[in-house]
């Protein structure tokens, strides 16, 4: 047989593996987004097969709509925050359970009781969206029954006639959203955190620690450059997570399809929902998801490339 | 050892597609959401069966019926009580989908030409009667209302029907919805608390304030809102409006006037008289920032006066309301020197049918519909869902009613013809929502009654440029 043919077979033995799931993935993927790239040109309503071709309207009418463009600010915003704090809080707690702790025989290890933490730290993972939603609509209700409320209430450093009210605050509103996400992500990323720093050789440490460095030093000089990569990773995951926010938004504060008080905690995608199922401006919304999606690539390549570091091999 | 590839290596390949592959899972959701099906072909209903005074759509014996209705405050047993009803007399099959998430279940299936034949169009997830009216997707009703009815065949529907039920329906100007419920909406107050404080029901607004401010010396609130959804304080504001302005008033803004809120001396007014029980701090406290289920569970609790809202309450807050609580209605007590009078207050059917145009069976479906309006399925629903239905008398009079929705029958005794009802909300979904976030920011003390004004004419006039703003109009 000559080899022109064996690599022939070969290639249709490949394919034949990869046609049902290249066909599901054109199906159910590529298929829907170069539809919704198309729908953006036209005015459709989204309740109806009907529509007529407006060509560039949605996206000129989407470069002056004030809502959509405060939506995409606080969705910058948030991508400022939510993977800096999150991954510097899970770094910090995932260097004091392992490494952080001091013994006396020189040996490398979390603080007393690391594994306890560790257990207690990944709990917020384990709940879903729509049930920290709920949870945290507990903690900020705007009475005095809410948590936050009835322990200030308490500490007589609120009025009780006059309780804060969190999510009704237009200054205050994105921040205790932002407290949630940081809340329920920093248990993910210290368990991420440990396993690499698990697998960074204790020798390391040990030279380190022989050579007279504090746990300051360990951190910045050992643990976090050969960390790099997980850490890189998880930001560009808890961007994209930044990017989206929709559940808690639209199910925590006021709107249809949350963004109040007055669009203070709007993001795009809820006012994209808004458009889409509420004002039958679907073919409007759709021009908000291309946005969407291209930003959100943009975004990704960017933060790859920008923390692009030397690798360190171990 | 220290390296570091050059060019694409293949952990980087990977860790970037599977980045990229993370990247379409937010934006997924929505984006395959948008995809529609194609084009319909045309939709093949059952043989028709020849139209008689007995069967005016001409609804084939047997075949299937395919109903959906919105399971929210009212469940659905009314429902499956007439499916029951229509099946044993017209040898159907009913397939029945009781469901909150209406827009979740239909929307693919308005999009792909296959429709239910009755849809309970209703509930925060309802799809927009104007944006399926707009896309040509609702059957016209007015059939319905020109044949006869089933309890006096020489009677037409339309004359069974209490007034504005019609007008209610009407998109573009076309009956394309039969709201079914019959609702007042007002406020309510607890005649247990008003008793023990020796409180009277007030019947003008500075009396209204009145009781606000005693409520708040005894260590209550004066009213409660449901904050988080301000749809219900802009019935308040809507109705001080329309009573002080008189229907003129309320015309005008469902018309879009350049005039209906700024230079109309009515709007001012009230939103003055609105914000007052904000700047006077009769409001209970936090209530700005709640649900609809915690404020009223709140004002169950007596924590509060007031509250405002549509008949639904009572049945909604059936199990929070204590037994002795005795829930009244109260129209919304007019200003000083208003058109209207204390008694008028607004009225209207809600809980819209649908018939939609595509529908497999659509003779059944409007045969399901003139059926509702007879006086036994009528009773059926006020005995399942203990609420009015918009027949007129159309309930036994042998069903016994709660104290709320007795208050609220009596009430709409006084008023006679004195009702009226906004269209706004049904008709332009975008101004309402712009003016409910500008009321949000009143009563948070945010902006003040000349800013709302501003803003709430802002919305209309941007809802009078819309090209689909032509199809709407009352007289």
């Amino acid at each position: 047989m000559s080899q022109v043919a064996t690599s022939r077979r070969r290639v249709g033995f490949i394919a034949g593996f990869l046609v049902l799931p290249l066909a599901l993935y054109l199906t159910f993927v590529i298929w829907p987004y170069v539809q919704t790239f198309g729908y953006s040109f036209t005015n459709w309503s989204g309740q109806s097969p009907t529509f007529g071709f407006v060509g560039l309207d949605n996206y000129t009418a989407l470069m002056k709509d004030e809502v959509f463009l405060g939506a995409l600010w606080h969705n910058l915003l948030l991508l400022l925050f939510v993977p800096a704090l999150t991954i510097l809080l899970a770094l910090f707690f995932a260097f004091m359970v392992n490494v952080g702790g001091r013994s006396g025989a020189g040996g490398v290890r979390g603080v007393r009781g690391s594994a306890f933490y560790k257990i207690v730290y990944f709990f917020p993972q384990v709940l879903s969206l729509a049930i920290l939603a709920v949870l945290f609509g507990a903690v900020y209700r705007s009475d005095e029954g809410g948590l936050l409320n009835g322990f200030l209430i308490r500490l007589g450093l609120v009025d009780p006639a006059h309780p804060v009210e969190w999510l009704n605050e237009p200054d205050l509103v994105l921040w205790c959203l932002l407290l949630v996400v940081v809340w329920h992500g920093v248990g993910f990323y210290l368990v991420l955190f440990s396993a690499a720093m698990q697998s960074i050789p204790k020798d390391i440490y040990e030279a380190a620690l022989l050579d007279g460095a504090g746990r300051a030093q360990t951190f910045v000089k050992v643990t976090l450059p050969l960390l790099w990569d997980s850490v890189q990773t998880s930001a560009v995951y808890l961007g994209i997570a930044a990017m989206d926010m929709f559940v808690l938004v639209s199910t925590m504060t006021s709107g249809q399809f949350g963004g109040g008080p007055d669009h203070h905690s709007e993001v795009m995608a809820t006012v994209l929902m808004r458009n889409f199922l509420y004002f039958g401006k679907s073919g409007y919304a759709c021009a908000m998801g291309v946005v969407m999606l291209v930003l959100t690539m943009i975004l990704s390549l960017v933060t790859l490339r920008a923390t692009r570091r030397e690798r360190i091999e171990f | 050892m220290g390296s570091t590839g050059e060019g694409l290596g293949r952990r980087d390949l990977i860790k970037r597609s599977a980045a990229l592959g993370l990247i379409t899972v937010p934006t997924m959701s929505f984006l395959s959401a948008c995809a529609s099906g194609g084009e319909d072909g045309s939709t093949k209903g059952p043989d028709k069966a020849p139209v008689t005074k007995e069967n005016p759509f001409g609804v084939a014996k047997g075949g299937k019926l395919d109903v959906v209705v919105f399971k929210g405050g009212f469940g659905d047993d009314y429902a499956k009580a007439w499916e029951a009803a229509f099946d044993k007399k017209w040898g159907t099959t009913s397939s029945h989908l009781g469901t909150q998430e209406i827009t979740g279940k239909l929307q693919t299936r308005f999009n792909g030409g296959t429709p239910p034949d009755v849809v309970d169009d209703s509930g925060a997830q309802k799809i927009k009667l104007d944006v399926l009216a707009k896309g040509g997707q609702l059957a016209d009703l007015a059939p319905v209302l020109d044949a006869p009815s089933l309890d006096d065949p020489s009677k037409k529907v339309r004359d069974t029907l209490i007034a504005g039920t019609v007008e209610q329906g009407m998109q573009g100007g076309k009956f394309v919805a039969l709201n079914y419920v019959y609702t007042v909406f007002g406020f309510w107050y607890s005649g247990k608390l008003f008793k023990e404080k020796g409180w009277t029901a007030p019947k003008t607004w500075d009396e209204f304030l009145d009781v606000c401010k005693k409520a708040k010396d005894a260590g209550l609130g004066g009213l409660a809102h449901q904050g988080k959804y301000p749809y219900y304080i802009n019935v308040v504001i809507m109705d001080l409006i329309a009573k002080k302005g008189g229907l003129e008033a309320m015309k005008a803004i469902d018309n879009l006037e350049p005039n209906a809120f700024e230079g109309s001396a009515a709007a001012l007014a009230a939103i003055e008289a609105v914000y007052e029980v904000v700047e006077k701090d009769l409001l209970m406290p936090g209530t700005n920032g709640l649900t609809h289920t915690e404020s009223q569970t709140a004002w169950n609790q007596y924590k509060a006066a007031f509250i405002p809202s549509g008949s639904w309450l009572e049945n909604e807050q059936l199990k929070q309301t204590p037994g002795d609580f005795d829930m009244q209605f109260l129209p919304v007590p007019p200003l000083a020197d208003s058109k209207l009078s204390f008694e008028a207050i607004r009225a209207g059917a809600g809980e819209p049918f649908i018939v939609p145009e595509k529908a497999a069976n659509k003779a059944g479906g409007l045969e399901f519909v003139r059926s509702m309006l007879s006086r036994e399925w009528s009773t059926l629903f006020a005995q399942q869902a203990n609420s009015l239905t918009v027949v007129k008398d159309g309930v036994d009079p042998n069903v016994k009613l709660r104290p709320g929705t007795q208050s609220a029958v009596t009430a709409l005794k006084a008023a006679g013809d004195n009702t009226f009802n906004f269209l706004y909300p049904d008709w332009y979904s975008a101004m309402d929502t712009e003016i409910q976030d500008a009321s949000n920011e009143l009563m948070a003390k945010r902006i003040q009654p000349k800013e709302w004004i501003k803003r709430a004419q802002a919305a209309v006039d941007k809802a009078a440029k819309d090209p689909s703003a032509k199809n709407n109009h009352r007289s």
